[in-house]
C-alpha cells in the first residue's frame, strides 16, 4: 500500500478530521455564529483596552492610536490564524492524563496532525475577524509612504507571524509531554505574546526589547517590519534589511518546533505516561 | 464535630488539594509575571504621557499592576476556582447528593474556595508581586497598619468573588450549559475588575458604572487601601454591602434550585 | 527455511524508570521491567489469549505490539514491520480496541467516527459499505450510528469499538480486556462476534483478558505472563496441568462425620457436614462424585473452579523455588 511523503499525509489526515469538525460546527447555524460572535468579543476586549487608554492620552510611546492599531491587527490576526489552525494542541497534557493519547498512535496518520486538527474550532474565526477590522481601520488611517516593499510586508507579517506562534504552539505541545499540567506556560508565550507585541517597542525596556528580539524573536512578527513601513526607528540596532528577515526567523522556529515534537514523541513512546 | 471544624477542615481540604498542582502553580507564577512585565511597562508609557492619570503617580500604577497579577489566581478573576466544578456537577446531576448533605452548599463552597484562594494567595500570587518590587518602582508603604488594612479588604474581597461566582454556577440550574455563562465571566472578571486598567483610569460614565459594580471590590478596593487612596472604611462598606448583597442573592437561588432539582443524566 | 511467525517476539524487554519521592528533596530512581524478555510467534489466524494478573505487563506488550511504546530491547516483528519504526505502515494492517477507553472520537456521532476512518485508512467504499453493514448487523448498532459516542452506554460503545477496528480489514486484531465491565449478555454477543470472525475471515486475534471464561470460549492457546515474564504458552487445559491446579468439590453429607477417604482427592476443610475435597484440575469430578455417593451419604454437591489468580500465583512459587533450589 503506498503512501505520501509524510507531510502529504500530515496535510491530508489535518484536513478529514478538521472537516469532520467543521461540518459538526455548522450543523447548527444559530448557535455557531453566537459563538463566532462571542470569541469575536472576548478577543476583542485586548483592543477595546487600547482604546481606552487612547481615551486618555493621544500617544503611547510616542506612536499614535492608528499606528498601535497597526500593530495590534498584524499581531492579533497573525495569532488569531495559527490558533485556528493549531490552537487545540493545549489540551494536549490532558489527553495524555486521560490516556487517550495512545489511541492517536494506533491511526495510520501522524499524531501532529491528528492533535493539531482535534476540535477544529471555527469558531475562533471571531479572532481573525476583530484582528483583520483593526487592521483594515490602521491601514486607512496610517501615514505611510507606501513602496512596492512595504506592501509585500503586511501580508508577509502575516503569514510569518501566523507561522511563529504556530511554532510555539507545537513547541508547547511537545513541552506538555513532559510536564502535562504545565500547559500554562505554553499561554504565557502564546497570549502573553500576542499581548505584548499588540504595544509599541518603544513602550518596553531596552534589555526587555533586545530578549523579544533576539533570544525569542517574537519582534519579527510585527515589531521590526512594522516599525520600518511606518518609518520608526527601531530602539535597537539591527541589521539593515532586518525588516525583511521574518520569513527566515519563521523558518527557524518551526524547524525547531519541529525538532521539539519528535523529540517530545520519542521520550512518550519511550517513557509511556 | 461542631460546624466550625467541618468548615475548617474544608478549607484545608481545598488549601491542600491545590498546593499539590505543583507544575500548574509554577506555570501560574510564570504566566503572572510574564504579564506583569507587559503590563508595567505598558502603564510606564501611559502614566509618561498622563502622570496622575486615575489619581495615581507612576509608582502607584506600577503597585496597582503587581497587585492585579498577585490576585489573578487568589479572586480566580477570570475563573478557575470551585465554579468550574460546580457547574458541572449540576450539568451532570451529581449536585442533588451535594444539596442532601447535612452541610450548606454555600458554605461549603465558601470554605474550600476559601482554602483555594489562600493556598494561591501564599504560593503563587506572592511571587510575582515580589519579582515586581525588586525589578520596578513600587509604592508599598511601610507602616504595618496599610498592610494590615490590606488584608482586611483582601478578605472582603474573596467574599464578593465567591459571591459572584457562586451565583454564575448557580445559574446553570436553569440554563443547563455553564459555557456562555463562563465566557460571560471572563469578560466581566478582567474587563470589570480593572485587570487591563485601573478603573480609576476609566473615562465618563463607564468609568462611574464600572466603579460601581461588584468587581471593583476586587482589586481596586484593595489596591487603594493599600496605598492610601481611600478612606478604608469606605472601601470595606463597598465591599461589605456587596458581599452581603451577592451571598443573600446566593442563599436565595440555592433554595430556589435546590426545591427545582432537576437531575439530567449523562 | 523456517516459516516466519506472523506476530513475532524475540527476548522482547520493555524497561521503565521510575522515580519515587523517598523524603523532602530526594528522589529514589528504581527500573521495573514491565517486560522481561519475552519470547514466543502467533501464526496467523490464530486466537490467542495472552493472560495475567493486574500490572504483569500485558498492556505493556501490546503497546508494542502496536507502536505506542518502543521495546527497551529483543526484536518485535509483525507481519515482518516493526512497529517502532513503521507505526504508520503497520497502523493500516492492525485493529486494536482498548477496553478502558475508546478509539472513536467523543463528542462525534458514531457514524463520523467511521466516516473519518473509512477516508483516514483509505479503505475502498465498496469494502467500506459491505462491512460496516456487516458489523452493524451483528453488533446491533442500527439504532447508535447517530448517537454522540459520549453518550453511549459502555456496552454500546464496546461494541461500537470493535466495528471501528474492523472496517478496514486488518489482518490481526489486538483486544485489550475488551469485555471489562460488561454485563453477561454483551460479553456473549461480543465472544460470539470474535468467533466467527476468526473462523470467517481468518484474523489472527490476540486477547488480553482477566476473565478466564473470555480465554475458555475463544482460545485454543493461552499465553500466560507474570512480572513481565511469560509463564505459560501453550493449550488451556495443559494451563491447568501445568499450574497444578485443583478444582475443589464442595459436599454437604447427612451428618458430620470423619473426613472422607478416596482416592485421587484429598479434604482441605470440614465444618459440620459440609467438607471440602481438592482433586486435580484436569480430572473429570463425575467419577470422583459417583464414587463419594456410592459410599458417603451424600445430600448436596457443588464444584468450585480454581481462578486465574490463583494458578498463576502457584506458578510463580514453584518457579521460583526451582530458580531457589
Amino acid at each position: 500500500m503506498g503512501e505520501l511523503p509524510r507531510w502529504r499525509e500530515g496535510l491530508r489526515a489535518y484536513g478529514l478530521i478538521a472537516g469532520m469538525w467543521i461540518r459538526s460546527s455548522m450543523a447548527y447555524r444559530m448557535s455557531f455564529v453566537i459563538t463566532v460572535i462571542g470569541n469575536l468579543l472576548v478577543t476583542g476586549l485586548d483592543f477595546a483596552t487600547i482604546l481606552l487608554m487612547f481615551s486618555q492620552v493621544h500617544s503611547l510611546g510616542g506612536w499614535s492610536l492608528p499606528e498601535v492599531a497597526f500593530l495590534y491587527g498584524l499581531s492579533a490576526t497573525a495569532f488569531g490564524i495559527s490558533d485556528l489552525v493549531l490552537g487545540s494542541m493545549d489540551v494536549l497534557g490532558a489527553r495524555i492524563r486521560d490516556g487517550s493519547f495512545d489511541t492517536l498512535l494506533v491511526r495510520p496518520a501522524p499524531v501532529l496532525a491528528q492533535i493539531g486538527a482535534d476540535r477544529f474550532a471555527l469558531r475562533r474565526l471571531g479572532r481573525i475577524t476583530q484582528g483583520g477590522l483593526v487592521l483594515g481601520y490602521a491601514l486607512l488611517h496610517i501615514d505611510v509612504n507606501w513602496t512596492a516593499g512595504k506592501l509585500l510586508l503586511v501580508p508577509m507579517m502575516l503569514v510569518c507571524g501566523a507561522a511563529i506562534f504556530g511554532a510555539l504552539f507545537v513547541a508547547g505541545a511537545a513541552f506538555q509531554i513532559l510536564a502535562q499540567d504545565a500547559a500554562e506556560v505554553q499561554n504565557a508565550f502564546t497570549y502573553g505574546g500576542t499581548t505584548l507585541l499588540q504595544y509599541p517597542p518603544a513602550v518596553f525596556g531596552k534589555d526587555f526589547v533586545r530578549g523579544v528580539t533576539f533570544m525569542l524573536p517574537l519582534a519579527f512578527v510585527n515589531w521590526v517590519p512594522a516599525s520600518y513601513v511606518l518609518g520608526r526607528p527601531y530602539p535597537l540596532d539591527l541589521p539593515p534589511g532586518a525588516e525583511f528577515a521574518s520569513p527566515l526567523v519563521a523558518l527557524a522556529f518551526c524547524a525547531l518546533a519541529g525538532l521539539a515534537w519528535r523529540a517530545g514523541l520519542k521520550s512518550y513512546r519511550s517513557t509511556g505516561s | 464535630m461542631g460546624a466550625g471544624r467541618l468548615y475548617a477542615a474544608v478549607a484545608a481540604g481545598g488549601f491542600r488539594r491545590y498546593a499539590t498542582y505543583r507544575a500548574a502553580t509554577l506555570a501560574g507564577v510564570f504566566t503572572n509575571t510574564v504579564f506583569g512585565v507587559v503590563l508595567v511597562y505598558t502603564y510606564l508609557a501611559l502614566w509618561d504621557e498622563r502622570p496622575h492619570l486615575g489619581g495615581y503617580d507612576q509608582a502607584q500604577a506600577v503597585t496597582y499592576v503587581w497587585l492585579g497579577q498577585c490576585l489573578y489566581a487568589t479572586l480566580a478573576i477570570q475563573g478557575g476556582g470551585f465554579e468550574k466544578d460546580l457547574m458541572e456537577r449540576i450539568r451532570t446531576g451529581d449536585i442533588a447528593v451535594d444539596l442532601y448533605r447535612p452541610a450548606d452548599l454555600q458554605l461549603w463552597s465558601l470554605a474550600s474556595d476559601f482554602g483555594r484562594s489562600l493556598f494561591q494567595l501564599l504560593g503563587r500570587g506572592v511571587i510575582p508581586f515580589v519579582f515586581g518590587s525588586l525589578f520596578f518602582p513600587m509604592a508599598l508603604p511601610t507602616d504595618v497598619t496599610s498592610w494590615a488594612a490590606l488584608l482586611v479588604a483582601l478578605l472582603l474581597a474573596i467574599l464578593v468573588s465567591f459571591g459572584i461566582r457562586y451565583l454564575a454556577a448557580l445559574s446553570v440550574f436553569w440554563l443547563m450549559d455553564g459555557t456562555g455563562i463562563s465566557q460571560a465571566m471572563m469578560i466581566l472578571g478582567i474587563f470589570c475588575s480593572g485587570m487591563v486598567l485601573p478603573l480609576n483610569a476609566f473615562p465618563g460614565v463607564l468609568g462611574d458604572v464600572v466603579r460601581a459594580l461588584p468587581w471593583a471590590a476586587q482589586i481596586q478596593m484593595p489596591a487603594d487601601v493599600l496605598m492610601g487612596k481611600t478612606d478604608p472604611l469606605h472601601a470595606y462598606a463597598f465591599q461589605a454591602a456587596w458581599a452581603v448583597v451577592l451571598l443573600t442573592a446566593g442563599r436565595l437561588m440555592q433554595s430556589a434550585a435546590t426545591r427545582r432539582v432537576v437531575v439530567q443524566g449523562g | 527455511m523456517t516459516e516466519q511467525a506472523f506476530i513475532e517476539l524475540d527476548r522482547v524487554e520493555k524497561v521503565f524508570d521510575v522515580r519515587k519521592k523517598t523524603g523532602f528533596m530526594k528522589r529514589e530512581r528504581r527500573q521495573v521491567r514491565a517486560v522481561d524478555s519475552i519470547s514466543f510467534g502467533v501464526a496467523r489466524g490464530e486466537m490467542v489469549g495472552y493472560i495475567g494478573p493486574n500490572g504483569a505487563g500485558k498492556s505493556t506488550t501490546i503497546k508494542m505490539l502496536t507502536g505506542i511504546l518502543t521495546p527497551s530491547g529483543g526484536r518485535l516483528r509483525v507481519a515482518g514491520i516493526d512497529p517502532s519504526r513503521e507505526r504508520t505502515r503497520l497502523a493500516h494492517r492492525i485493529g486494536v480496541v482498548f477496553g478502558q477507553r475508546t478509539t472513536l472520537w467523543w463528542d462525534l456521532p458514531l457514524i463520523d467516527s467511521y466516516k473519518l476512518m473509512h477516508r483516514m485508512y483509505r479503505i475502498p467504499d465498496a469494502r467500506y459499505a459491505e462491512n460496516l453493514d456487516r458489523c452493524v448487523e451483528l453488533l446491533e448498532l442500527g439504532a447508535l450510528l447517530d448517537v454522540p459516542v459520549r453518550q453511549l452506554s459502555l456496552g454500546q460503545r464496546m461494541r461500537g469499538d470493535i466495528a471501528a477496528a474492523l472496517l478496514h480489514d486488518p489482518e490481526v486484531l489486538y483486544l485489550d480486556e475488551p469485555t471489562i465491565g460488561l454485563d453477561v449478555i454483551s460479553k456473549a454477543k461480543v465472544r460470539e462476534f470474535l468467533r466467527d470472525l476468526n473462523a470467517e475471515q481468518g484474523t489472527t486475534v490476540l486477547l488480553t483478558t482477566h476473565d478466564l471464561q473470555d480465554i475458555e470460549q475463544l482460545c485454543s492457546r493461552v499465553m500466560v505472563i507474570d512480572h513481565g515474564r511469560l509463564m505459560y504458552d501453550g493449550p488451556l487445559a495443559g494451563l491447568h496441568e501445568a499450574g497444578e491446579s485443583e478444582r475443589t468439590l464442595v459436599v454437604d453429607l447427612e451428618r458430620e462425620l470423619p473426613p472422607i477417604e478416596v482416592p485421587d482427592a484429598r479434604v482441605v476443610k470440614v465444618e459440620g457436614p459440609r467438607q471440602w475435597l481438592a482433586f486435580p484440575a484436569s480430572e473429570s469430578a463425575a467419577p470422583l462424585v459417583a464414587r463419594i455417593a456410592a459410599e458417603y451419604p451424600m445430600v448436596d454437591l457443588s464444584v468450585r473452579e480454581p481462578d486465574i489468580e490463583a494458578v498463576i500465583a502457584k506458578m510463580y512459587v514453584e518457579q521460583a523455588e526451582k530458580a531457589v533450589s
